[in-house]
């Protein structure tokens, strides 16, 4: 088991501030929306996840459940 | 537009062997004329046997008919299990599809078949309200059908319509469900599925009427029935709507895995098929020539049936000009709720709307290449995914024609639109409703 980042499109602003916590799973598209790594989040990565999930001023930013196993990496 | 039903043109014998057309009977058929056909619906009587539906449906190979090719069975059953006071079935007839014309005239001609698909489907899952989504509100058909229905006593369930808004995305399932509430038919970020959490929270079943009239006729002949028509992979008929060179618009009950040139040609030459409709994949001609209606084999060029729409294209149209118009509209007709779809859809469209012109940029065609990939998979609905099939398919076959328009050329001796788009473009942001 492990989370997978996903965007809410609908509310999301294109603030960009999950990008700038998470560079390493969230670039921005030429329009300031955010591109998210669509694997599940690595172990090494899961508190800076939390935290830009928490950051996102729209609320848009969500870790949900998968079934695929974490990556180490 | 001339809509006319099942010609000799199509199918043939094929046809007569599988007992088609099942849905559209020649001429408007009343309740009594409906009965007199197929008799009156076989309800189950208790939720128990109620199931049995369900596993017909199931071992029927039934997917919906509005698109997405869902498995019937499988939406049903979530519903069907979900503990709640309170369950909602949706026939959905609002066919906002520009091009598609199938519901229209199975509402029309059928509407007993439809609303007794709907009442047994809401039996099956133990729905407590019903409704029906339409597009053009609710026609004399219908309502003469509700009316003697009622008289009758044939309905377990009052059925409420409601008029959907004249826009593309407004027969989604989200967006459905919103309008059913009140509010403005804009599609909404799942998870949760309607199925799940729709109409004020209740699970709610959504199913496009014509499979509902499947479903109502799955309830009385069964199954194998059903399967004796189309392929082991894609069982069963569906409706299309077909557009040729000769620019009689046509809905025919096709079965599923016939050749595509039964149904297409005919008429003066084709250049090109555009097949799924506005969300689907235009088909180079010779190389699509030898494709079949079902998804198995049009998956090879990334296409699928959709709902139903198939256009031949004529050979003096400008197919680039032709896109770039429908690409126009596509964007337009973006809900402007997220992001990289109200960015990318106004930018593609322009990109193409610039080839389809005399000359352009160097870098346009690689820019509308960018913004298509950007935008895919990113829409909360998969309005912006439909958009860029149809556009990127559009580059790859109307490659030729980008070339002659970059030269101040175009191939086309007649400029007459051919693919129809609703009378009085869109809109203002607030047309929802």
């Amino acid at each position: 088991m492990a989370d997978t980042l996903k965007v809410n499109p609908i509310d999301c602003t294109g603030h960009g501030v999950c990008a700038e916590l998470l560079p390493e799973l969230i670039s921005v598209d030429e329009w300031g929306y955010p591109i998210v790594d669509p694997r599940p989040v690595p172990l090494a990565l899961d508190r800076e996840a939390r935290r830009a999930v928490a950051a996102c001023p729209a609320l848009a930013l969500k870790l949900m459940r998968t079934d695929e196993p974490a990556r180490s990496r | 537009m001339t809509t006319t039903v099942n010609e000799s043109t199509a199918g043939g014998a094929a046809r007569q062997a599988t007992g088609l057309p099942r849905l559209l009977p020649a001429a408007p058929e009343d309740l009594r004329g409906h009965l007199a056909r197929y008799g009156a619906p076989p309800y189950r009587g208790s939720r128990d046997r109620a199931g049995v539906l369900i596993g017909d449906v199931e071992a029927s190979g039934l997917t919906g008919r509005g698109g997405a090719a869902f498995p019937v069975y499988r939406k049903m059953a979530i519903v069907a299990r979900a503990r709640a006071g309170r369950k909602v079935i949706v026939a959905n007839g609002s066919e906002s599809e520009p091009a598609s014309r199938k519901d229209e005239l199975l509402l029309r001609i059928a509407p007993n078949l439809v609303l007794d698909g709907l009442q047994l489907a809401a039996e099956a899952v133990g729905a407590t309200e019903a409704h029906l989504y339409l597009h053009y509100g609710p026609t004399p058909e219908i309502l003469r059908a509700l009316a003697e229905r009622a008289s009758r006593g044939l309905d377990g369930l009052g059925v409420t319509i409601t008029q959907a808004p004249p826009r593309f995305l407004a027969g989604q399932e989200t967006a459905l469900v919103n309008r059913l509430g009140g509010g403005p038919a804009l599609p909404t970020f799942q998870p949760p599925r309607v199925t799940e959490r729709g109409l004020g929270g209740a699970p709610t079943l959504v199913q496009n009427v014509e499979t509902l009239a499947h479903l109502a006729l799955i309830a009385r002949y069964g199954p194998r029935w059903f399967r004796a028509a189309g392929t082991d992979a894609e069982p069963g008929s569906m409706l299309t709507t077909v557009y040729r060179p000769d620019a009689k618009t046509q809905v025919f009950e096709a079965e599923i895995g016939v050749p595509l040139r039964t149904l297409l040609s005919g008429g003066a030459e084709t250049q090109a098929w555009l097949v799924g409709g506005y969300h689907g994949t235009w088909l180079p001609m010779p190389q699509a020539a030898g494709l079949t209606l079902a998804n198995d084999t049009l998956k090879r060029f990334e296409a699928s049936v959709g709902a139903g729409v198939l256009v031949a294209l004529p050979a003096d149209r400008c197919g680039l000009t032709e896109a770039a118009r429908v690409t126009g509209y596509l964007a337009a007709e973006s809900a402007g709720q997220c992001g990289p779809c109200l960015n990318g859809l106004p930018r593609i469209a322009a990109g193409l709307a610039e080839l389809a012109g005399p000359g352009h940029r160097r870098q346009t065609r690689a820019d509308v290449e960018r913004w298509a990939g950007l935008v895919t998979g990113r829409g909360a609905c998969n309005h912006p995914d439909g958009t860029v099939r149809f556009v990127r398919s559009a580059l790859t076959v109307f490659a030729p024609e980008i070339a002659l328009h970059a030269r101040g050329q175009c191939s086309a001796t007649n400029r007459k639109p051919f693919l129809p788009l609703p009378n009085g473009m869109p809109t203002s942001e607030d047309d929802w409703t």
